[in-house]
């Protein structure tokens, strides 16, 4: 039996636009695209030309520091654009796909006769290790320092959150492979959700498996590492998603890069909100088409409403994201006297609002931030959302100040910007904690690396 | 609504850089923000936010005031009529504590929000709301007739030394309202304690009967018949309504606990704070029932009578809880709200120069917060710091 964690703090925004558990049928329209601000932290460097023909798995860019990290072509195609902007920075490697696919062969591999140098050499090779994240700091890892243990979180608390274990199915024996995979590099967590039953989670082996039972952010690995064996200073874990140990599985089956994933397309503005199987890199515009309102402005964003990205319609899929959400924008509303009106439309952690008497209601919030910025007022706002055992706004302030000696000493080694996004949709006064935490995180790697 | 929204449009670009009012962009922007929900959307980080935000829960305390400024308004006109013998109907009375009243808060309104806007303008910054609850609980914890000129620099000070210079609401460290109190008590004396302030003895705008009050006329509050060495002439029922003299709005114990409710209910203030701030109290009030000596009065009321007279309900439910100045970590709470009950007490008790404590004790907690939290955050640098040694 699994070890059992229950977590109390918390919050689950109940949101209109929850995705039924079948498949839309979509086209692509060809383009894909790699975007290096995907991976936390790599200062990418272009190996290919436009023009150059590629197989599915044909490298990209690499890391600079790290030339080893390869970044791959979902598909196989010609390089039509490396888009560039301010001072060269590379905003995205776009490659069209060819119409008959063709894939770099890595060869099938079996994971238990491997030793675990071969496998991580082949995940380089493949370009799947550039997925991969490391606490501290949040950044695609260094792959010569050894981590200490990897953990996969198999389930996301966010708000209009892909259901993982729709996911999962029909991938269940990759995804065994993939967690033989990570064990032979290090001990791997796993951690699953009170209400997932899949075997292929609550069985799975060669990893230790862990039930969280608890409010967003329960999912968040992060808070999962926390609860298992926090990160302390010098130590390093790595992070995968769930979606990419499957990745990992079939290249290790099959031989071949295939980055295919199944995404929730959520929001209050998706007419038929549904899951897709699309490509990582793939434009997102089909998925959208005839699809959202068109009466007000929207908000498209590249992964879920707390830690998504702003996006538009021509954008791609980004590398790490399981959702496309799509919500109004709100800067077209006027709300009068907000300070003092019931607002029954709204959704708020605060009793001074009605959300507490509307039970299960269905919220459909825009992107305003309804109100301005403030100094830290309210105390023990962040701390009621932020399952850790960390002072979350004592590092904040930590971080705020540049007192380098305090975040060690509060414990920034052990997050990352998500793990803030609740704390940050409650405060009252409005400030940006992800973008703080992760200008601290920056600021740190630059001073210790 | 949209004539209106029509015009705010229209003025805007008055106050925008370069445009001939920009010089009262603060301002503007203050009012416009009061009138409608500002619709910036989010660049960084969550695309959605609660729809809590820091004027609805400022407002929320202003409106947790209103039955103590009601209250205060119709006891200054019951003690007034009480005063002169004269028995006046309902409405006289509430209509006299009103014109007592009213300026006060006009006047502490206009001074606090004055300095707020240039500030604001001045570091280019929006207004701030912490001033709208500062200002109504200012007239509410002093006595009726402290003159206005005194309340004007006395806020003029603590607005500018207690909370500016630190960097505006969220950075002072000491409760501002609570300075200006202080700054009071300690600049003018005769203006703030003693027996003859307590009831307003002038007419208010010509409305009145001071003239059937007796010059010289004097009313203590009960803590100050106790320090004195006399008996408390009030019941323990006059406390509870508040039918007694003391400052403005804190006499009523059942106006605050209205206040309350509303403030726990909404979550605004801390249950924590409030609750260790009475059981502090109690046990200390307790203690010196058991072991004061006979001739100290003080250390002899009844500890459920400490907890009810004076501003120990009002301080323990609208200034020990004021988040900024209180402790930020969950279990300094409990610390610190002890801490000002107990202290309250101890000063009452064994202080001779001032009948009441809750005042300098809150400050004082204001002192020690950040020392409680040190201590809670230093406890978890340690763990963490054993979990790499072990």
């Amino acid at each position: 039996m699994a070890n059992v964690i229950k977590l109390r703090k918390g919050l689950d925004i109940n949101l209109k636009g929850k995705a039924t558990e079948e498949i839309a049928n979509v086209k692509a329209t060809g383009l894909y695209a790699l975007v290096p601000d995907d991976f936390v932290g790599v200062k990418p460097k272009v190996v290919v030309k436009e023009g150059d023909n590629v197989k599915a798995g044909g490298v990209l860019f690499i890391d600079k520091k790290h030339p080893e990290v390869k970044f791959v072509s979902p598909v196989a195609g010609k390089v039509t654009a490396v888009e560039r902007g301010e001072r060269r920075k590379v905003l995205s490697v776009q490659v069209t796909a060819a119409a008959q696919q063709e894939y770099e062969d890595f060869g099938k591999k079996n994971v238990a006769s491997l030793k675990g140098s071969e496998v991580l050499a082949t995940l380089l090779e493949a370009g799947m290790f550039g997925f991969f994240r490391q606490r501290p700091y949040d950044v695609t890892p260094n792959p010569e320092v050894a981590p200490r243990a990897i953990f996969v979180s198999a389930f996301s608390s966010m708000p209009l959150a892909q259901n993982f274990e729709f996911a999962l199915n029909g991938n269940e024996a990759d995804f065994q492979t993939g967690l033989d995979a990570l064990a032979r590099i290090a001990p791997t967590y796993l951690g699953v959700s009170s209400k997932q039953s899949a075997a292929a989670l609550t069985a799975a082996k060669n990893v230790t498996v862990t039930v969280f039972d608890g409010p967003n952010p329960a999912g968040n690995v992060g808070v999962q590492i926390n609860h298992v064996a926090p990160v302390n200073k010098g130590e390093v874990v790595w992070t995968v998603n769930p979606e990419v140990v499957i990745f990992i599985g079939r290249l290790f089956n099959t031989g071949k890069v295939d980055m295919t994933r199944t995404i929730a397309v959520v929001g209050s503005e998706v007419k038929a909100p549904k899951y897709a199987k699309v490509l990582v890199g793939q434009q997102i515009t089909p998925l959208l088409e005839g699809n959202i309102s068109t009466d007000k402005h929207v908000r498209i964003i590249n992964g879920n409403v707390l830690t998504g990205i702003k996006s538009n319609k021509d954008a791609f899929l980004g590398a790490q994201s399981t959702e496309i959400t799509v919500i109004p924008e709100g800067d077209d509303v006027h709300e009068m006297l907000g300070w003092i009106m019931p607002r029954f439309n709204e959704f708020s952690t605060s009793r001074s609002y009605f959300s507490w008497l509307l039970g299960k209601k269905e919220y459909a919030p825009d992107a305003r931030i309804k109100g301005g910025e403030r100094h830290m007022i309210m105390s023990g706002e962040y701390d009621s959302v932020f399952p850790m055992d960390i002072y979350p706004e004592q590092l904040l302030k930590a971080i705020i100040t540049g007192d380098i000696d305090k975040m060690e000493q509060l414990g920034i080694y052990e997050v990352a910007p998500e793990d803030f996004a609740v704390a940050e949709f409650v405060d009252s006064s409005k400030v940006e904690l992800q973008r703080i935490v992760r200008e601290g995180l920056n600021m740190l790697r630059a001073e210790m690396e | 609504m949209n004539a209106l929204r029509k015009y705010v449009d229209k003025i805007k670009p008055n106050f925008e850089e370069g445009g001939k009012l920009h010089a009262f962009r603060s301002v503007f922007d203050g009012f416009e923000t009061f009138l409608f929900v500002p619709n910036t959307t989010a660049k960084s980080g969550v695309n959605i936010h609660d729809a809590i935000d820091s004027k609805r829960i400022m407002s929320m305390v202003v409106i947790a005031l209103i039955p103590c400024v009601l209250f205060g308004m119709y006891n200054v006109g019951y003690q007034h009529y009480l005063a002169a013998g004269v028995d006046a109907s309902f409405w006289e009375k509430f209509f006299f504590g009103f014109l007592a009243v009213l300026p006060k808060i006009i006047v502490s309104y206009l001074v606090g929000l004055a300095i707020e806007f240039v500030v604001a303008q001045w570091k280019n910054e929006e207004i701030q709301e912490g001033y709208l609850v500062t200002g109504m609980i200012i007239p509410l914890i002093i006595p009726v007739d402290c003159p206005l000129w005194i309340l004007c620099i006395a806020i003029a000070f603590s607005v500018i030394f207690a909370k500016e210079i630190f960097g505006g609401t969220g950075m002072n460290f000491f409760n501002v309202a609570l300075i200006t109190r202080a700054f009071l008590f300690f600049a003018y004396p005769t203006k703030m304690s003693g027996d003859q302030v307590w009831v307003a003895t002038d007419n208010q705008f010509g409305f009145g009967a001071a003239d059937k009050i007796a010059d010289g006329f004097t009313a203590a509050t009960p803590l100050g018949q106790a320090a004195a060495g006399q008996d408390i002439t009030a019941s323990l029922s006059d406390m509870i309504t508040g039918f007694i003299p003391g400052s403005i709005g804190e006499t009523s114990v059942i106006a605050i606990a209205i206040g309350a409710i509303i403030l726990l209910w909404t979550g605004v203030a801390s249950f924590k704070i409030m609750c260790s701030v009475f059981v502090g109290g109690a046990l200390t009030a307790l203690l010196f029932n058991g072991i004061g000596s006979a001739d100290n009065l003080v250390a002899n009321i009844p500890w459920y009578e400490h907890l009810v007279v004076g501003g120990f309900c009002f301080g323990a439910v609208f200034m020990a809880t004021d988040p900024v100045t209180s402790p930020r970590t969950s279990g300094g709470k409990y610390i610190y709200g002890f801490f000002i009950g107990a202290l309250a007490i101890i000063i009452r008790a064994y202080n001779p120069g001032y009948p009441e404590g809750m005042m300098l004790a809150i400050l004082m907690g204001n002192l020690i917060a950040p020392l409680i939290d040190y201590c809670f955050v230093q406890s978890n640098i340690n763990k963490r710091l054993n979990r790499i040694n072990k």
